[in-house]
């Protein structure tokens, strides 16, 4: 069952796209926590709060929403990339948005202040004080970026609207899981759930080796 | 440390795979090579990036939205293989009820519907969205249901046996009727069987009851659920078929003009939607009513099921109640 090629191709394509979604979510979710944390400005109370509820943002919210972007008739229509991977990714990057940042801010802002001070007494410049802010709560984003995954990964809601499931092209482990149960194919969805099952295991050993080897 | 260099270089490999991505989104797996199926994780991402800079342009796709039943009984995969076969193109086949993939349509979403719900059909063409409908071929619904057929169902017409399951389900727990409830072709179907017994559906058939459960999944979703709870259900000839081993459901009412179930294809209007593949969706349409597909449509599933799944449309215009240039012409160019 597992030797299915098509098993394969559905598990890699899983895969491929939540890394990207992840690492986009990273990119961008980090700087924007650093921001948060040692900016003040008005509102920031409500945003953070903001953050902190969007934690549950509903996947099939999420896969509304983009799908009216996306959507020929929706404002970012131009681009084409409904029914594509791509827009998958998309709706996976804000999905895990709110979970990056919200946990690397509360890291950063509880910190022991005397940790930044001693940097700043150390004489770093801004970028070096950053830095060594990100190496103080490293392992926390770790489990951050583990989760983030293991929520994209395992979402359903999103991919199968913005996604529309189609064989060899936007079909991932949950969507193919969603269609075997729907015709009664219980072994595959239950082979397909093992591997689902087994990626997570995999991401979380290797952010706990990362840490143990730290 | 050791783990730190494996971090940076896992970062710097999942970069690789994220910069291949942008470039071949369309092309890693619409390209045939990439859909080959040696993939494994590391020579997808490998391959990937070498199609997407040496071929010019990505092969052409096609995209379909279909009703589930077309698609859960593997007949449209089939038709896919073959039609793939002999095109330079990549069908991207999007499943979902009739009432969805008349949305996808409006939105100018996809290029082509195959969907059986005549009348919506009519409006959707009406209104400019679809054009050159083509009859591809027809089945009938029936209503299926345990064999112990508590409400008596078993060879009425439709109209009656749902007045039955209406009347009887209040004071016999063991009548349960599992509606699709989703805008699909077979839930507008069950709709103008409601009325067409008297009902009004909205008022007096929608949240009557505990006995009357709107599933909201497709059609074999909902055969599965109705055989769990041992429910009464309408369903297409077709789909039941292809679930019938895993089924303690029979067929109770299957005939009755009303019964009549149409498969249509069609393409979205250019003039609506100038991007739309429209060459390609006349060829997937022309080629879908060729005597050749003909005929497999009408086998298809015989050997498997005892039975063909779907009738072929090709000489039966008049059974399907269409004109026989909807069965039979050819799109021109």
């Amino acid at each position: 069952m597992t030797l299915n090629p098509e098993v394969y191709e559905i598990a890699f394509r899983s895969i491929y796209i939540t890394f990207t979604a992840t690492l986009i979510a990273s990119v961008i979710s980090i700087p924007l926590a650093l921001y948060l944390a040692f900016h003040d400005f008005r509102g920031k109370t409500s945003i953070v709060n903001l953050i902190h509820t969007l934690y549950a943002l509903p996947t099939v919210l999420i896969g509304l929403l983009v799908f009216l972007m996306l959507s020929r008739q929706g404002p970012l229509g131009f681009l084409g990339l409904l029914f594509t991977p791509a827009g998958m990714i998309i709706g996976q990057v804000i999905l895990v948005i709110p979970i990056l940042v919200g946990l690397t801010y509360s890291a950063v802002t509880s910190l022991d202040p005397i940790v930044k001070d001693t940097i700043i007494s150390l004489g770093a410049d801004y970028m070096q004080f950053l830095v060594s802010i990100l190496r103080e709560v490293r392992f926390v984003i770790y489990a951050a970026i583990a989760m983030a995954f293991g929520r994209a990964i395992s979402e359903v809601g999103a991919a199968i609207i913005i996604g529309g499931n189609i064989k060899g092209f936007t079909r991932i482990l949950t969507t193919a899981i969603s269609l075997e149960t729907s015709m009664g194919n219980i072994e595959l969805s239950m082979a397909l759930g093992i591997i689902l099952l087994f990626i997570a295991l995999i991401v979380n050993f290797v952010m706990t080796s990362i840490r143990r080897g730290d | 440390m050791d783990v730190k260099k494996t971090f940076i270089v896992l970062l710097v490999l999942f970069s690789a795979i994220f910069i291949c991505g942008c470039t071949g989104t369309d092309s890693d797996t619409a390209t045939p090579a990439a859909t080959a199926t040696e993939t494994t994780a590391a020579t997808a991402a490998g391959t990937a990036a070498p199609e997407g800079t040496t071929t010019a342009a990505n092969p052409e796709l096609l995209k379909i939205a279909t009703t589930t039943s077309l698609d859960n009984t593997g007949l449209l995969e089939a038709l896919q293989e073959r039609f793939e076969e002999n095109h330079d193109v990549t069908l991207q086949i999007i499943a979902a009820g009739t009432g969805k993939a008349l949305e996808y349509g409006q939105r100018g979403d996809v290029d082509v519907l195959m969907v059986h719900d005549r009348a919506r059909e009519d409006t959707f063409i009406d209104e400019g969205y679809g054009i050159n409908r083509r009859g591809i071929a027809y089945n009938y619904f029936m209503i299926v249901g345990p064999e112990s057929d508590p409400a008596g169902i078993a060879g009425m017409t439709p109209e009656d046996a749902l007045t039955t399951i209406y009347e009887t389900a209040p004071t016999n727990a063991d009548v349960v009727f599992i509606s699709r409830g989703d805008n699909s072709g077979t839930h507008s179907k069950e709709k103008s069987i409601w009325t067409s017994a008297g009902y009004n559906y909205t008022a007096d058939v929608e949240g009557v009851g505990d006995w009357y459960v709107e599933g909201g999944q497709g059609m074999g979703a909902t055969l599965t659920h109705a055989n769990e709870k041992l429910a009464y259900t309408l369903s297409d000839s077709g789909t039941y078929l292809s679930y019938k081993t895993d089924l303690d459901l029979v067929p109770l009412v299957d005939e009755g003009d009303s019964l009549l179930n149409v498969y249509s294809a069609m393409m979205i209007n250019p003039e609506m939607y100038d991007y739309v593949n429209s060459d390609m969706a006349r060829e997937w349409i022309n080629f879908l009513i060729t005597p050749e597909t003909q005929e497999f449509i009408g086998e298809f599933g015989v050997d498997t099921y005892g039975q063909p799944l779907f009738f072929e449309s090709l000489g039966n215009y008049e059974v399907m109640g269409i004109s026989q240039a909807e069965a039979e012409d050819p799109i021109p160019a």
